[in-house]
Parts: structure tokens; sequence; C-alpha cells
């Protein structure tokens, strides 16, 4: 398709005036709604020069924050995969009374706004909710005396559910359009259930799953709303988000630079998930062709 | 009876894909369950392999019952309509597979590999993955790979639907001698009854979930039982009011199954025809396919329209052209219960009448 004589002939929706329209607009979008205002912060964090940017970065608020992001990310990226294989193998593999519902209710951190969430789970854990007896009786009985709300565990679980459904978005049509039939032949070849996963499930799906496991991580990353209901605390259960939310709102010029500065750092990690993301892609391309 | 099923029914919701099915298999022989789409022929395979589980009745193979036993407990080699190849293992690891998990040691895995890739001549292919090799090679590897692990019976799954038509027939025979020489007892499943027809020892005709007859190939071709097979098997016409030929009664009966084989056209002329010529009906060509070795003939008898095949080496023909048509025999059919019916005008010898007709004295076609 790339070469010169089929595009002389393009059909329909097709046609050269019309491609041109569109490169033009979608570049000018991009450029205006998402490069440009990266690229500001970037520069906007150097403005007080490059020491001023160093010791922005590393207040003891800005490591504990970051900390804390990577912690958080970390632990919904493992249980976010291990549920969404769960998940997805569920959801392509068996049928059963239910299953449509359960499928719909994947989704729904998709649908409900994170902060809805974050509140929600003060509720739930809070001392009034529904689970707080269960959390003091867990605490009784192991003599822990382990907080949800407010406290990094409230953070944690917000993070995992803004990113629930990622991982299994991805997989879910992938297993749809590998089939059974290799699946059944190995069984029927004498293959038990983990080594028909292993050998034969996951070559299928990992570049969807590496796909997925990044938009987590990214999303993670970058969750404001549901951790900010639950989080109160300055340098303890602040993530980068959030720091960078304390920072700007003091108000200071510099504070406000600072806030920019805290900012590239998690640009810097987008990127990173871009050009991963961007590779990931690629290779479920090629495999997805042949 | 080395693989054998008793009264099995299976439903899925409300759609009763077995009932009542019955059947045997012979050690080492090769059957075909051949029905139309829907008939309910892949889910009696699945079955027997354990990948799907009987409601009622028993499978048995080589005596034990093994409706509780897990697919793979079976010793049942598997080809997957699309063989299923495993698409990021080559071809030496996909025969391996089946050895590997069976905790062969490296050598034992690597001379069986060897042994079957000789078999079905694909030695030098075995670094290739699936999406590299040709649809015949596929079904090859396919079959190495259910062989592997020496199940006692093999199951395809309608081993020729994906192969292009020019070398569907070369594989036919190809696969019929492979599992002759093996000597594995095999059923494979199909909607094409030339495939059945030319590749098993025994076939199991099924439609709507039933058993609609079983025997040999010959049997089944020849002597239809019902009226589903005659109307199925063959290239079967259906006459409605064929009281109205000369030399059959319809009174009684349903309708008429009539194969080409059972017509015969001919024209005013013909020497051979002389004796049968007041029998004949008059009727018009209304058609002529060229198929290659015969010409496909449509004529028009009185409304009726019926088929007759002629060869290439009988006199000229064209589309209009008032022929003498003589119907043999045809298959009476009232309710689900057939009969061969013979032309009453034509006497008992109808049959050898129709070699010497077809034929003269010399043993050349005639015009």
């Amino acid at each position: 398709m790339t070469d010169r004589k089929d595009n002389a002939k393009l059909k329909g929706i097709r046609h050269r005036s019309i491609e041109r329209v569109l490169i033009i607009i979608s570049t000018i979008f991009a450029a205006v709604m998402l490069v440009l205002p990266l690229g500001y912060v970037i520069v906007q964090s150097f403005s007080k020069g490059a020491a001023f940017y160093l010791s922005a970065i590393t207040t003891e608020n800005v490591i504990s924050a970051l900390q804390l992001s990577l912690f958080a990310a970390g632990i919904a990226l493992l249980v976010n995969t291990f549920f969404g294989i769960m998940a997805g193998i569920l959801l392509t593999r068996y049928s059963f009374r239910g299953k449509q519902v359960l499928g719909a209710l994947i989704d729904i951190p998709f649908s409900v706004s994170p902060v809805i969430a974050g509140l929600s789970y003060i509720m739930l854990f809070g001392r009034t909710g529904w689970l707080s007896p269960v959390v003091d009786d867990l605490n009784s009985l192991t003599g822990l005396g382990v907080k949800i709300v407010f406290a990094l565990p409230g953070v944690v679980l917000a993070t995992i559910f803004v990113t629930f459904p990622f991982i299994s978005r991805e997989i879910i049509p992938v297993l749809n359009a590998a089939g059974t039939d290799e699946e059944e032949a190995a069984g029927l070849m004498g293959a038990g259930a983990f080594t028909v996963f292993r050998r034969i499930t996951l070559p299928h799906m990992k570049w969807a799953l590496l796909y997925g496991m990044i938009l987590c991580t990214a999303r993670a990353l970058g969750e404001f709303g549901a951790v900010n209901a639950l989080s109160r605390t300055r340098g303890e259960t602040f993530t980068l988000p959030l720091e960078v939310d304390a920072l700007y709102l003091s108000g200071s010029a510099d504070s406000i630079v600072a806030a920019f500065a805290v900012s590239s750092i998690l640009v810097l990690m987008a990127m990173l998930l871009l050009v991963l993301k961007t590779f990931t892609e690629y290779h479920m391309n090629k495999t997805g062709r042949s | 009876m080395f693989v054998e099923l008793q009264d099995i029914n299976k439903s899925f919701g409300n759609v009763k894909a077995s009932q009542g099915v019955s059947f045997g298999i012979e050690k080492g022989k090769l059957s075909a369950l051949l029905g139309p789409s829907g008939s309910g022929k892949t889910t009696v395979l699945r079955m027997i392999a354990g990948l799907e589980t009987a409601d009622e009745g028993e499978i048995r193979i080589d005596g034990k019952r093994v409706n509780e036993l897990e697919p793979r407990e079976r010793g049942i080699g598997f080809v997957f309509q699309n063989y299923a190849l495993f698409r990021y293992m080559n071809v030496y690891e996909n025969i391996a597979f089946g050895l590997k998990v069976q905790k062969m040691s490296r050598e034992e895995v690597k001379n069986r590999v060897e042994e079957l890739l000789s078999l079905v001549e694909l030695k030098g292919l075995e670094k290739r993955f699936p999406n590299e090799l040709s649809g015949g090679q596929r079904q090859r590897v396919a079959f190495a790979r259910a062989l592997a692990p020496e199940p006692s019976v093999l199951l395809l799954d309608e081993p020729f639907a994906a192969i292009d038509a020019k070398v569907r027939g070369e594989l036919r025979r190809w696969l019929r001698d492979m599992i002759h020489r093996v000597g594995i007892t095999s059923i494979f499943v199909t909607h094409d009854q030339d495939e059945a027809v030319e590749v098993a020892d025994g076939i199991i005709v099924m439609d709507k979930g039933r058993i609609e007859q079983t025997g040999t190939p010959g049997e089944i071709y020849r002597t239809p039982k019902t009226a589903f097979v005659a109307g199925f098997i063959g290239e079967p016409v259906i006459i409605k009011d064929f009281g109205r030929l000369k030399g059959f009664s319809a009174e009684g009966y349903d309708h008429a199954v009539i194969r080409p084989e059972f017509v015969e056209a001919f024209k005013s002329d013909n020497a051979h025809f002389k004796k049968i010529l007041p029998f004949a009906e008059k009727g018009v060509i209304k058609d002529i396919v060229f198929r290659g070795n015969t010409y496909a003939v449509k004529l028009d008898v009185g409304g009726m329209e019926l088929v007759c095949h002629r060869s290439l080496e009988r006199r000229p023909i064209e589309i209009g052209e008032q022929m003498n048509v003589i119907v043999y025999r045809l298959f009476a059919v009232k309710g689900n219960d057939i009969e061969l019916m013979k032309n009453g005008n034509l006497g008992d010898d109808s049959s050898d009448q129709l070699e010497k007709y077809l034929y003269g004295d010399s043993g050349y076609f005639v015009g």
C-alpha cells in the first residue's frame, strides 16, 4: 500500500486530497494538544537552572513520593497481571451462567470516576464501613495494626482498582482469536493444564499481555483522583502526581518550578513506556499477521 | 469391535446433537462419518476423543468403557479440521510435543520424530514453522503429530476441507494408504460423499443427530436403506409423480429418487435400443454440462426434469434436440422407507440389458 501506484488509485473514502487534509489536522492536533504541553513542562522545569532542578527532585517528599508511586504501580501490576490472566482465561475458555455480567463488571473502573472509587474505599474501610470490622478482626488476630484508609494499603488498593481492566481487556480478544484447537490438541497428547498454558496459551498472548502490562503501569503511575481521596500525609502517602499537585498549590514561584521539575520525572517515565509500547505493538502486529 | 458407541445421546441446550447413536468399528479399519453440516458427526468424533461428554450411553475403546477417562488417557490421536498445528513451534517441535510431555528421553524423542518425518516424507522441513508450509504439508505434520504418541485410535475432523481441490484427490489416496500401512483404527468426519466412498473401508451416514445407515461404500451407494440416504448419496434427482413414467406405478409412494445412471437417452435411429423404443418417453435436452470424462445431460420429460450421463465417445447431441428417454430403475420413497423399483416393461434382466446397450458386442461405446 505504500507504493505510489497504489496511492494514485485510492477509492471510496481514500482520496489523495482527503489524505493530505487528515495528515495536517492530525499533526496540528497532536502537536498542540499533546506534544507542546509536555515540552513546556520540560522547558519550565529547567527555568531556574540545572542545580535548582536537581535539588527540586531530590527533596525528601519527592523521593518518598517516587518510591510510593513505583511501589503502588508494581503491586498493581503484579495483582492485575495475575487476575487479568485469570479473568481472560475464564471469560474465553469457559462458559457459565452470568459470564456476560462478569465480563461487564471488569469494565467498571473504565466507567466510574476514580474519585468515586477512592471515596467508596473510604466508606468501605472507614470507621463505619462494611469491611472495617473485618480489618479490625484481622488486626487483633495477627497483632498487626494495619490501617487502610489514609495509609499505604489504601493507595495501593486505589491503584489496583483503576488499572484492573487493562490486562484482561488486551488479552481477551487475542485469546478469542487464537481459538481452542491448539490447546485441545496439546491436551489430547497428554499435556496437563499448566503445560498447555505455558507452551500454547502463553505464547499466543504474550505480546498482548506485555502491552496490557505497559498500559497498566502507565495508568498506575499517573493516577491522581482515586489516590488523592485516600491519601492525606505529604511525604508518607503521597504519590508523584499528588506531590506535583501539592507543590503547585503551595503557590510560591520556586515551588511552581519545582512542580514542573517533578512532573518531568513522570513525563520521562511516560516516554519510556511509550517506546516500550510501540515496540510491543510492532511485535503484536507482526505475529498477528502470520 | 474395537471402537464401540452404544445409545449415545447428547444435547446442547435444546439442540439434540446425538440421538441414540450406536455403531462399532473393527480394529484396523478406516471409517467415515458422513453427513451434511449440522448432522452431528463432529460431535460424535469429539465425544469419542473426550472433548465433549456424552449425556447418556457408553463409549468403549478396546472393550473398555472410556466415558469417565480424560481425553489424554484415552489413547487417541486427533487431526483437527484446520490441523491446529502449534504455530509457535516448528515442525520438529510440533511432532515431538506429545512425546516430550510423556517424559520420553531426548534420544527416544529424536528417533521417533525422525521415523515419523520419513514416514510422512517431510525430512528436511524440521525447522519450518506451520505458516511456512503448504496445506498438504500441514496435513502431513498434523498426521505425524497425532501418530507420534502411538495412539490406538486416530480421529480426523474433515481432514481435506482445508486443502485445494487440485491436490485433494492425491492427498486422499496418500492418507488412505498411510493409515492402512500404519494399521491404526481410524474414523474421519466428512460431508463429501466422494471422499467417504473413495477413502473409507466403511461408512456411517448421519443426519440430524441420528445414524441413518452403516455399511461398506458399495452397500451405501448401491442399496440405500432410508429416504435420507437415497436423497443424499449419488447425484439424486427427486421426481414427485413418477407414475407418469412408462413402466412404473407411483401408487402408495411419496416420490422417487432417480440417479443419472438409472436413465438412458438415445436417438430414434439407434439400432441398439430398437427393442425398447416403444417403452421410451420423449424428452427434450435442456442443458448439457461438460464434466471432462462425460456429459451430464438435463432432459425435460413431460415436465419432469431428469439427468443422465453420456459418454464422450457417443454421437454428438445438442440443446433442444429430442431424445428417447428410458428410466431403468429408481428408488421409490414411502415415508422413511425406500424400495428399488425396476422398469416393469423391461423385464428382470434390465441391468444386463443396460450393459449390452452401452457397449455393444465389440466392447466399445455405441452411438
